[in-house]
């Protein structure tokens, strides 16, 4: 059964759309993750037209994060100061990077910069977690414990000036610096199509030292809003958000979703990792062999206005 | 089915209007007959619906005042095309930097048509000089694309007109057909042009040439309008004409979906 994008202008099997949906879904709830990042380069491979993909997958991260928001904020585990103070970088972020997104397509660079940007940010984080999970995995089995963090351990961020108090997260904060990440993560959220949680929450942990109960709750929250954004936006500068093709994905994702937090509870932190950063490697190498191999046609088409 | 008898009572209609046409030619003071040509289509709109897989076009003519010794031996030839709204296009060109394949050069073209849909009684390369075809555009290979601004490589654009009629026949959005009109009598034909999936919506123009011995008599044109239907041509006017409440309606979508999860799954 065919079903007709009316932004994307094609033609595509709903079945497929929607198995992309559920399976993506399905991770992103094992993995705890929105999932954008696996959306997006899924769309591209099937032909979906880039400009189209990346705007429709930050509309479907707003579907799949705000369930796990919800839950958060019942649980207590989300810090709404943290969370607005990120936002306020998100959104400068996202709105510089909306403006990148429509000067690199003009020039005609846009693909080639969303593929490098994943091939780069999929590379590092899928090793690095990758890594990670077999160093905790060999001390598992040779029954080490963690080794310890000492809670007065301080580094550069935390002597940067404009300090904050975020009382959830019980943390003493410069504002700098959580601004500054919630920038850089607008930018990747308008230019790849991604929530950036699988930047975020490496990045709130280990560079600002904030508590990990509250880092995913956070996350999800800031998401959800510069995601929105973003939707909000592209669908205002580049009409390149598909509502019939977000639908499709956001419907089976959540479903899925459901299904992958259940496996996910059976199946050991550091597997789980090192699952995730398999996965992660596997995308962004798929997507670097297509930057190196000789492409089957040298051309190619764009029409003036929009299309493919 | 409903096509067909359309095509059909449209078929009867044209029939009907040739005996006055020739008879008023006649009686007239034109010293020497002149042929006519008459065109119609089984429909003048096609409807993009959500299940849209490509259409077939069908055209029917009639050719009046005909020479019969001409018509015989086989010298009249008639190419149909369907042109889609015209455009710029730009073409790009990867080529490896530091081993990554990317985007290098680039030529615009003025006005191309997006669709093109080419079908005739013999490969119309047969039916004309290829300057002559080129003169008046006819024909996929001989469609003017001119290029956008200083093109320092005459050589180099050659490669870039090719490309572009290579990945258009690739996509599917020109085609041709070079036993699509067939005579039905000897002075009716019937031309079948393709529209593919992915034509783009917007007025698209029906032109018929009449060939006589090789040399262009007659040419009609008629519009058919490609559009989408109900919701898809709603979504598309909405995304571009009120971007801000498209983009705020995408938003709560997503966040019903999100939130009707949490609730309909909701474990406690």
């Amino acid at each position: 059964m065919t079903v007709y994008l009316p932004i994307a202008e094609l033609s595509v099997n709903i079945f497929i759309i929607l198995g992309m949906g559920a399976a993506v879904g399905f991770l992103s709830g094992m993995f705890g993750v929105g999932g954008g990042f696996l959306i997006t380069p899924l769309l591209i491979f099937y032909n979906i037209p880039p400009v189209v993909a990346v705007a429709t997958g930050a509309n479907q991260v707003v579907a799949s994060s705000i369930s796990g928001a919800i839950s958060h904020f019942r649980r207590g585990t989300l810090d709404l100061k943290l969370g607005s103070v990120l936002l306020v970088g998100g959104i400068a972020g996202a709105t510089l990077g909306v403006w990148i997104f429509s000067w690199l397509r003009r020039v005609g660079q846009l693909d080639l910069m969303i593929s490098l940007l994943y091939v780069a940010f999929l590379g590092t984080i899928g090793s690095l977690m990758l890594a990670e999970s077999i160093r905790a995995m060999r001390r598992a089995a040779k029954n080490q414990p963690l080794p310890l963090k000492r809670p007065g351990q301080h580094n550069w961020v935390h002597r940067l000036p404009l300090k904050m108090r975020f009382k959830k997260s019980k943390i003493y904060l410069s504002a700098i610096p959580v601004v500054a990440l919630g920038f850089g993560i607008g930018i990747l959220t308008s230019v790849m199509g991604v929530g950036g949680g699988f930047i975020m929450v490496p990045a709130m942990i280990y560079l600002l030292r904030i508590p990990t109960n509250v880092v995913v709750g956070t996350s999800l929250f800031q998401i959800i809003f510069v995601t929105a954004y973003t939707t909000m936006v592209q669908a205002a500068t580049n009409y390149s958000v598909d509502i019939v093709l977000a639908t499709i994905l956001m419907v089976a994702g959540v479903i899925g979703a459901q299904y992958g937090v259940r496996v996910g509870q059976k199946l050991r932190g550091e597997q789980l990792r090192a699952l995730l950063g398999l996965l992660v490697l596997a995308v962004g190498l798929r997507l670097a062999i297509d930057l190196v191999l000789t492409p089957a046609d040298l051309y190619s088409l764009s029409i003036e206005g929009f299309g493919p | 089915m409903m096509t067909m008898l359309r095509a059909l009572g449209l078929l009867v209609c044209l029939c009907a209007g040739v005996t006055p046409a020739t008879a008023q030619l006649l009686s007239g003071d034109v010293p020497t007959v002149r042929e006519g040509l008459e065109i119609g289509t089984s429909t003048s709109e096609i409807a993009i619906t959500s299940d849209f897989r490509g259409a077939d076009l069908t055209i029917f003519g009639a050719l009046t005042n005909a020479d019969e010794l001409f018509l015989a031996i086989g010298q009249y030839d008639v190419v149909v095309t369907l042109e889609g709204p015209r455009n710029e296009t730009t073409v790009r060109r990867k080529d490896r930097v530091f081993g990554i394949w990317m985007n290098t050069q680039s030529v615009t073209f003025e006005q191309v048509p997006e669709s093109y849909s080419v079908a005739s009684t013999r490969p119309i390369d047969d039916i004309q000089a290829t300057s002559s075809l080129n003169r008046m555009g006819i024909g996929i290979d001989h469609l003017a694309l001119a290029p956008i601004g200083y093109v320092g490589n005459a050589l180099a654009v050659a490669d870039f007109r090719e490309a572009y009629r290579r990945l258009k026949l690739s996509n599917g959005l020109y085609q041709r057909d070079s036993a699509g009109v067939r005579f039905v009598s000897p002075s009716l034909f019937r031309a079948t042009v393709k529209l593919p999936a992915n034509v783009p919506d917007g007025v698209h123009v029906v032109h018929a040439y009449l060939f006589k011995s090789g040399e262009l008599i007659l040419q009609k044109d008629l519009p058919l309008r490609v559009v989408k239907t109900g919701l898809e041509q709603a979504i598309t006017d909405a995304a571009h004409e009120k971007p801000i409440a498209y983009g705020l309606f995408c938003v709560l979508i997503a966040v019903l979906t999100g939130w009707g999860a949490s609730i309909v799954f909701r474990k406690d």
